[in-house]
């Protein structure tokens, strides 16, 4: 479904310096699986995912999106960024419809599809209040309904709940989980968490920082529906033990090379 | 009884927060109200002549026994700051857009502004009373001139102010230059128009002022001039106090329709998360 070969992105800083924020990026992500991206801070994570919706081309290298070259910002993609970004000045319903307003596509029949959305995230009745009203978990809901309202076969999820306190994340990430459950989509969420990126993921995709480079590509086979009380099993805490052992090793790697 | 207890239980903090707020909202009367009083008893004391500082009761008397030319005067003002004000904001907020749309035109119209806004206004009047003759023109020009700037700037830098994310969202939109600038862009600048505005419209009183002080036979601007003159003091007191009210209630005005129609653009914690 998503297909990225031999991707590198250098951008340039402020001073003129060349930075390479990713470096010889191979990733596959098939329809309908959730893939999770970790790793620290600056191993161009997001870089990646605004690269497979087509905001920015590559340096070098191809990405395909089911089977067709990307070369500018496509409508099959929705995105979620780690703020919620609801305009201030228009209703949780308006800001839903805010997509295919910009489209300029009638929304007359997608009124009831927005409606329902709210519905299924927990914010029914909350149609008509301004996003300032509402706490930092619903505008996320809010968010998230936002990306769903073209109903696009791509989610693109840039920590999405980096942000909110630790209760509202635990419930954020099962209600994601429902809503994929519900609506099958092929998921690239980017996370700092390794328990959430295990919990959510049918591969976690492990990066390194300066220059970004994959470092590896984990298979998680844990059974569906999955909840938080399989944080405690044996399985799961040998997965998320890998991540983490990928992460760390790649830090120690690093840092001898220098 | 019982009930009655409670009731008043209930009631009371509200009673004490009513009064609270009865008594800060009294501060700056009383303040405004003990200067006055203080300034009556200097003049009165010192007997001071009404030429130099008259009293305020020597201020209300006269500006009262004129009160039909005072009004006329007020009217001719506030003429000259609406049409002033007004040009400014159908000029100022096309040219924002205007400025914002690219670097190219950017560099193009940036330095014409700063030219325009580094020329003092005071100057400029003369000039424009002879070129635009006697008549209401150059007042209205020169109070459009002292305001439209920080409406431009302002505006500007709102239409600029967006974040990325909008924009990203727009652009994975696929949106024209035109949705984004009309649902993204625009009510993003609100609250920096809406700076722009109060910085603008406390300076067309300024700018009429100063426009009726080099031409005009009517206006408060006129009436300060003429009436110290002829050492009538206490009336060009009224006239300033009169600009004084002008410019508080203009502003408030615009606060207001702020607060009405831009609720989100108010940075009151009622509307922040």
């Amino acid at each position: 479904m998503i297909r990225l070969q031999g991707i590198s992105q250098v951008f340039r800083s402020r001073d003129g310096a060349r930075v390479a924020a990713l470096d010889d990026v191979d990733l596959s992500v098939a329809s309908e699986q959730f893939a999770c991206i970790v790793g620290p801070s600056g191993c161009g994570k997001s870089t990646l995912l605004r690269l497979v919706a087509g905001l920015i081309a590559p340096t070098r290298g191809t990405i395909e999106v089911g089977g067709r070259r990307v070369d500018g910002p496509r409508e099959d993609v929705g995105i979620v960024f780690q703020k919620p970004t609801l305009f201030p000045w228009a209703s949780v319903l308006e800001n839903v419809l805010m997509p295919l307003k910009l489209m300029g596509r009638p929304t007359a029949s997608h009124r009831q599809r927005a409606m329902d959305l709210l519905e299924m995230v927990g914010l029914g009745g909350f149609e008509t209040r301004l996003p300032g009203e509402l706490s930092g978990g619903m505008q996320q809901r809010a968010a998230i309904c936002r990306a769903l309202i073209h109903d696009p076969p791509i989610l693109l999820m840039d920590e999405p709940f980096g942000a909110l306190d630790a209760l509202t994340r635990e419930e954020m990430t099962l209600e994601l989980l429902s809503i994929w459950q519900e609506r099958r989509k092929t998921i690239v969420f980017v996370t700092h968490s390794i328990t959430e990126a295990v919990l959510l993921a049918d591969k976690v995709v492990v990066m390194s920082a300066r220059p970004g480079r994959i470092v590896s590509d984990l298979d998680v086979a844990l059974p569906r529906p999955r909840s938080f009380a399989q944080e405690g099993l044996p399985e799961f805490q040998a997965v998320a033990a890998s991540v983490r052992a990928s992460i760390f090793s790649r830090r120690k790697g690093g840092a001898d090379a220098r | 009884m019982r009930a009655d207890g409670v009731d008043d239980d209930d009631d009371l903090p509200d009673r004490r927060a009513t009064l609270a707020r009865l008594a800060r909202a009294s501060v700056p009367w009383i303040s405004i109200g003990v200067l006055l009083i203080a300034w009556e008893l200097c003049v009165r004391g010192f007997r001071i002549p009404d030429y130099l500082l008259p009293a305020p009761s020597e201020v209300w008397s006269q500006t009262w026994a004129l009160k039909a030319a005072v009004a006329g005067h007020t009217l001719a003002t506030l003429k000259t700051i609406a049409f002033g004000f007004g040009l400014a904001v159908a000029i100022s907020l096309p040219l924002a857009v205007l400025v914002t749309s690219s670097p190219a035109v950017a560099a193009t119209v940036y330095p014409v502004l700063v030219l325009v806004q580094s020329v003092p206004k005071v100057a400029l009047a003369p000039v424009l009373v002879v070129a635009l003759g006697a008549n209401e023109m150059p007042r209205i020009v020169v109070t459009f001139l002292v305001c439209f700037f920080p409406l431009v700037i302002s505006v500007a830098a709102g239409l600029l102010s967006v974040p990325s994310e909008y924009i990203e969202l727009c652009r994975s939109c696929r949106a024209s230059r035109w949705r984004e600038l009309v649902r993204v862009r625009m009510p993003c600048a609100v609250p920096f128009l809406f700076s722009g505005l109060k910085v603008a419209i406390t300076l067309s009183v300024v700018g009429a002022v100063v426009g009726e002080f080099v031409a005009a036979d009517e206006g408060l601007g006129y009436l300060i001039q003429s009436s110290t003159a002829f050492f009538k003091t206490p009336l060009a007191f009224g006239a300033i106090v009169i600009l004084a009210l002008i410019g508080i209630v203009l502003f408030q005005a615009v606060v207001a329709i702020e607060r009405a129609f831009f609720p989100w653009s108010v940075s009151d914690e009622r509307f922040r998360d």
